[in-house]
């Protein structure tokens, strides 16, 4: 357990992506079974516990504390699984195994639970109450994906993160044989129907590579700005995957009865109403769920737009050159909610481009290149897949406020809130953390020491002067931000030192992009 | 006489009418008393000062040699008009001492700030029989209750052994924290230089002189700093001299890093719960120990003292003196 809570502190407090990853993965080398598989499990929530309600914790705490005191250290802490594990009497401060723990909260009937939690509550000094509390609370919050785990564990030096994904699902905490494989054991057999398969991505391109290229060895599609999943229906068992192998047939119940097949398809997830794709925001509501109500269903449907298939009734197609796959997904009729992306006609690169510019829907995000003799292969091999997107949308906006970074950009600002003209005000529109140079950075930097107004905290009001360009990939409405649109992918293109900041763009010039 | 008309709260701060001095004043007085060197306790600008040897050498280091008109060093028993006076050593700072003032019958200790954990750096807190104890309040309610400060700096080392190329940044006050920390280093067996920033050299020079080992240390300010443990005050954090270290660590060692969101707000990625005050456990414990007559609360968190003192019955009043920050915390 102690192991455990130093790790869960350790990650709480550490913004750093690779930082993350290498304490996850060396507390996985260093801890052994069944303790480290339980972490992996409650790290990426893949661990089914019995949850701990506030008022349950409440009413252990009232037993052990003075109530006026209690009243005023949770106003003080703010949270109160923090405030009972930092207040809870002293007791024994033993290190009992994390399983210990992990069967405590899964094998525990109601009536006995606050008894069972008091007693571990007294075995244990304050991290490990903190970490005990979390676990019970079904709410650790440290910022690590199942996509991270997976990265740890390949990490550790057996089987690659894709030859991983490809049994997740077939794997149940506390992961022993997963942990046997990656110890240079058997490979674990996966049982399970409808599996993730390991995806086939591409990399970006433009006119210069493509020129060298020749198009007749190539299929193109539209790039639809959906996203991109994995449906698998094999026995019975369906299954709707993003790239990464989540699962997300719980958010899509309308997907997964449309999927009708024996096999796993690759195509672009959307919301579409009749022939129409609806945009990306559309489907952001859809994202992310647990279940979905009636109400939604009904008026976000969801569909698939299909660009590949891995493996057909028994047969595992991903040997094969794309334009055989492409010719049986083309010969499909898997109903009005499943199609197939259509392919473009061009017989050179010119002819490309102008559709490129030109798409028919705003949904579309570039164009996708494909060579015809492509097998289907896991990862992003360099060549045979390529995206060509559309190019970004771009506003001149003023710098507003800036905020110091972490790790890296440690003691530099590398944080920025940029804003828009609204009348003669300039209205806060986004954040960009990236875009620029080190050395941009470094005078970004500058501008913000010589420009600052007023602080608040570890944030900046700067005087408004500075012009940045800064790109986007896309425009939704939003009700969360006071501009009342929201982008996607913002990052400073260009720093314009020489834009004065009346003339940077109005708010008017952002909407009408919509 | 009756404790209230020996020390009463003032604006200026804790004063003694028939003494004619403060403690502590929050704003030039004719006559200070001083019970350790921060700057939220000792200000410059007082006709008189009365201080131990280590807090005028410290305040003279800070605020230069005419910090005040006239200077005397607290050496044992002292009457000053009606009472005596004595300073007895607080576990805060070097230097830092309680107050005791006594007038016929009736003694109240002031207790500044003050610690019971052992702390290398500094002489440990003396108990002091009393009528009334004036104790402060920084950390006054029961969530905290420090780690022994051993195993934050076994965290601290267990970090720099994990990412043996990322330098750690702690920041800690100027006075008596970063002592405390380098000392805590040097007890836990690091012997390789510690750098640090040039706000803390004064203070470390001093300390050393004054026989504290706190091991080879060395300047953070070339652009290249050969040390793997860099300790700064924390005004250094957001200033240019930050940008030197690539991929920095960046911690804080303070009391106030045992709640999360206190350390979320400092944006700091490894917090150390190492304080120079009193925990909830051992303020009740001193209270218990000393078992005033009556108690009183000056700065933090009163209310929950106010609480406890309710609850163990012992009659306490809060002096709501208005001017003491955890500045050094």
């Amino acid at each position: 357990m102690k192991a455990f809570a130093a790790l869960l502190e350790r990650l709480a407090f550490t913004p750093a992506r690779n930082a993350k990853l290498q304490l996850l993965q060396h507390y996985l080398e260093r801890i052994p079974d069944p303790d480290r598989g339980w972490a992996l499990a409650a790290l990426t929530g893949d661990l089914q516990l019995r949850t701990v309600t506030p008022s349950l914790l409440r009413g252990l705490a009232a037993e052990r504390v003075d109530s006026q005191l209690l009243a005023l250290s949770y106003d003080f802490v703010g949270d109160l699984a923090e405030t009972i594990a930092l207040i809870w009497p002293e007791g024994a401060q033993d290190d009992p195994p994390l399983s210990t723990a992990v069967a405590l909260l899964q094998g525990t009937g109601k009536a006995a639970l606050p008894g069972v939690i008091a007693a571990m509550l007294d075995r244990l000094g304050p991290s490990e109450r903190l970490a005990f509390l979390k676990l019970a609370t079904g709410n650790l919050r440290v910022g690590v994906s199942a996509r991270m785990a997976r990265m740890a564990l390949a990490g550790m030096g057996g089987p690659s993160v894709t030859e991983i994904e490809e049994i997740w699902h077939g794997l149940a905490p506390p992961y022993g044989p997963l942990f046997g494989w990656i110890a240079g054991g058997a490979r674990p057999d996966s049982a399970a129907l409808a599996p993730f398969r390991p995806v086939m991505l591409s990399t970006a391109t433009d006119p210069q590579e493509l020129a060298a290229l020749s198009p007749q060895d190539y299929f193109a599609e539209w790039k639809w700005d959906g996203i991109r999943v994995q449906a698998a229906s094999e026995g019975g068992v369906r299954r709707l995957y993003s790239r990464t192998g989540e699962d997300i047939s719980d958010a899509f119940p309308d997907v997964i009865e449309a999927m009708d097949f024996e096999g796993t398809l690759d195509g672009e997830l959307l919301v579409r109403r009749d022939a129409e794709i609806a945009p990306f925001g559309d489907l952001q509501k859809r994202l992310n769920r647990k279940a979905v109500g009636k109400a939604l269903l009904a008026s976000h449907p969801a569909g698939l737009r299909l660009y590949d298939v891995l493996l057909w009734e028994g047969r595992d197609l991903r040997p094969e050159a794309l334009h055989i796959r492409r010719n049986l997904l083309e010969n499909l009729d898997l109903g009005a909610r499943i199609d197939v992306s259509p392919l473009l006609d061009f017989t050179t690169w010119d002819e490309l481009a102008a559709l490129r510019a030109d798409p028919p829907a705003t949904v579309i995000e570039g164009v996708m290149i494909k060579r015809r003799d492509s097998p289907y292969l896991a990862g992003r091999p360099r060549g045979p897949w390529f995206k060509w997107k559309r190019d970004p949308m771009v506003v001149d906006a003023v710098l507003l406020y800036a905020q110091r970074g972490h790790g890296k950009r440690s003691g530099f600002h590398s944080d920025f809130t940029f804003g828009l003209w609204h009348g003669a005000e300039l209205v806060p529109v986004g954040k960009a953390y990236f875009g620029f140079t080190d050395a941009e950075l470094r005078e970004l930097d500058r501008f913000v020491r010589a420009n600052t107004t007023e602080r608040f905290g570890p944030v900046r009001q700067l005087s408004p002067k500075l012009v940045v360009e800064v790109a986007f990939e896309g425009l939704n409405r939003s009700t969360r931000h006071k501009s009342g649109v929201a982008m996607r992918f913002p990052r400073i293109s260009r720093i314009r030192w020489d834009k004065p900041a009346a003339e940077a763009d109005h708010l008017a010039t952002l909407e009408a992009m919509l | 006489m009756r404790a209230q008309s020996l020390l009463c709260p003032t604006e200026a701060g804790l004063y003694c009418p028939e003494g004619g001095f403060h403690i502590d004043p929050l704003r030039p007085v004719e006559r200070a008393l001083i019970t350790h060197a921060h700057s939220d306790h000792a200000r410059s600008g007082h006709g008189a000062v009365m201080a131990t040897a280590e807090t005028l050498d410290i305040m003279r280091l800070r605020m230069g040699p005419d910090f005040a008109a006239a200077t005397q060093i607290a050496a044992g028993p002292q009457r000053i008009g009606g009472v005596e006076v004595d300073f007895h050593p607080a576990g805060h700072v070097l230097g830092s001492s309680q107050i005791s003032v006594t007038a016929g019958d009736c003694r109240i200790v002031v207790s500044g700030d003050y610690a019971r954990a052992p702390n290398p750096s500094c002489a440990p807190f003396e108990p002091v029989d009393c009528d009334v104890f004036v104790t402060e309040a920084t950390f006054g309610l029961p969530v905290f209750r420090f780690p022994d400060p051993a195993s934050q700096i076994a965290k601290l080392i267990a970090s720099m052994d994990e990412f043996p190329d990322r330098p750690h940044l702690i920041g800690a006050y100027a006075l008596g924290k970063a002592q405390h920390v380098l000392a805590l280093m040097r007890q836990a067996g690091y012997d390789a230089p510690i750098a640090i920033h040039g706000g803390l050299q004064a203070i470390c020079d001093y300390y050393i002189a004054q026989g504290v080992a706190l091991g080879e240390l060395i300047p953070a300010t070339a652009d290249q700093v050969p040390a793997q443990l860099v300790l700064a005050p924390p005004s250094a954090f957001a200033s240019l001299w930050v940008q030197r270290f690539r991929d920095p660590v960046i911690g804080f060692a303070s009391g106030w890093m045992a709640v999360r969101a206190r350390a979320r707000q400092r944006g700091v990625e490894l917090p150390l719960i190492i304080s120079d005050h009193v925990d909830w456990p051992s303020l009740t414990a001193t209270l218990s120990e000393l078992a005033p007559a009556e108690v009183w609360v000056t700065h933090g968190a009163e209310d929950g003292v106010m609480r406890w003192c309710e609850m163990a019955q012992i009659p306490a009043r809060p002096l709501r003196l208005v001017g003491y920050e955890d500045e050094a915390e």
